[in-house]
């Protein structure tokens, strides 16, 4: 923004103007002035911003009353950290408020939005009331600007984070259920894999399979991968490895349900087949698993 | 560090209880062959349930004792390594091939029967 300097010589300016970056000390007369300002004229400035949330269809996922609330702590908050220029204070508020909101179904640009909306209400109201000595308002924007912007950044930040948080915990949540380890008889497990097999999930599942052998004391291991589309030669690689640690706890591994790029995949990276017992699909299977442990399938005697 | 050899009918189980340097690893190998040939056994179980590592040295020394155990006409189990352990053995490519391995102690004697019985 274009700056006239004029009268450099006053001794005031000088006292208050803190350099090019313009961030007025915490306590300096300016910016105290400018936070007395925002709590003297707050009730009409919160119904103002609420007014142009409104207008902007910012929010629609809460009403009236709740985002006034809001908007009342937010601008509370703003002013408390225009005013101490700590923003620890702010960036736990940003934090809980997100995770209020996040399950509402409020999204990114309307918090950065109404962010950004305050810091132009504030702005304007500042415009207004200094409109006659623009000197004294290009002073009052040097101390106002860097701190409006930091605040957006912080309250931006810590929204972003927390939907980051909730994403991943919910990739765990979907790793957990996609991988169940089932026991289908005594001393033999399924683990039908669904989906894609990422490097992370691959060892998860792993992990998950030889937890189970153990507990489960499992002499054989169907794995069904039916539902995986393809598969790439880390991943398969991992395979590999799973079935080679099963066997170290003393399981047989039949892999099912290989489809034709699967198992183009596993010829190219050259795997030893003789490592890897497979069989077309989970009938087949289960049918080879049962046979392993001695079990033997008959149809009861039909009454004639 | 000794690893205790106890006889258990025509069979022997060893158990390791703590890691074992090199040195107590080849002790390990020698004491082991020579108990088999004093008793005249026809399986060994190597109980590993206590180890938290294991190491490309250990893998081997363990593959060797079931090839010497072969030459005298009998069977090596191991049994009890931990998931843990599985998991980082096959990371490294320790993948003990060849020789017999079994959940644990119950499963390992289990396996020796099965194939005692067999060649009877």
């Amino acid at each position: 923004m274009a700056r006239i300097d004029t009268d450099l010589s006053s001794t005031q300016v000088q006292e208050e103007f803190s350099g090019s970056a313009g961030h007025a000390k915490p306590g300096s007369v300016l910016l105290r002035e400018l936070v007395a300002h925002l709590r003297e004229r707050r009730t009409q400035l919160r119904e103002e911003w609420a007014r142009r949330i409104t207008e902007a269809q910012l929010l629609t996922a809460m009403t009236k009353d709740e985002i006034f609330a809001e908007a009342t702590s937010v601008y509370d908050n703003y002013v408390e950290a225009l005013e101490t220029g700590t923003f620890e204070a702010l960036q736990a508020y940003a934090r809980n408020l997100s995770e209020r909101v996040i399950p509402r179904g409020v999204e990114t640009h309307e918090v950065v939005g109404i962010v950004l909306l305050l810091r132009d209400v504030l702005a304007r109201s500042l415009f207004a009331k200094y409109q006659t000595d623009f000197t004294k308002l290009n002073r009052i924007l040097d101390a106002y600007e860097p701190a409006a912007n930091r605040i957006a950044n912080t309250v931006a930040v810590g929204f972003v984070q927390e939907r980051e948080r909730i994403i991943r915990e919910q990739q765990e949540a979907i790793r957990e259920l996609s991988t169940p380890v089932l026991q289908v008889r005594e001393r033999l497990l399924i683990l039908p894999i669904i989906g894609v097999i990422d490097p992370q999930r691959a060892r998860q599942l792993t992990e998950q399979l030889l937890r189970g052998i153990r507990t489960n004391r499992a002499k054989v291991v169907v794995i069904d991968i039916t539902g995986v589309a393809a598969m790439d030669a880390t991943v398969a690689n991992h395979l590999v490895q799973t079935v080679e640690a099963s066997r170290l706890l003393g399981a047989t591994v039949i892999v099912t349900g290989l489809s034709p790029e699967i198992a183009q995949t596993i010829v190219n990276i050259g795997v030893d087949l003789g490592k890897m017992n497979t069989v077309g699909d989970l009938q087949g299977g289960i049918e080879q698993a049962e046979r392993l442990l001695g079990y033997k399938v008959v149809p009861l005697a039909e009454s004639s | 560090m000794e690893v205790p050899i106890l006889k258990q009918g025509d069979f022997l189980i060893a158990t390791v209880q703590a890691a074992l340097t090199d040195a107590d690893l080849l002790h390990f190998r020698r004491a082991l062959i020579q108990q088999v040939v004093r008793c005249r056994s026809q399986g060994v179980i190597v109980d590993v349930t206590s180890l938290d590592v294991m190491d490309s040295f250990a893998s081997r020394t363990l593959r060797e004792i079931a090839q010497m155990i072969r030459l005298r006409g009998a069977q090596t189990v191991i049994v009890g390594i931990q998931p843990e352990v599985a998991f980082a053995m096959v990371q490294l490519g320790l993948t003990l091939e060849n020789v017999a391995t079994a959940l644990d102690l119950e499963e390992g004697l289990a396996h020796l029967k099965q194939k005692s019985e067999s060649t009877a």
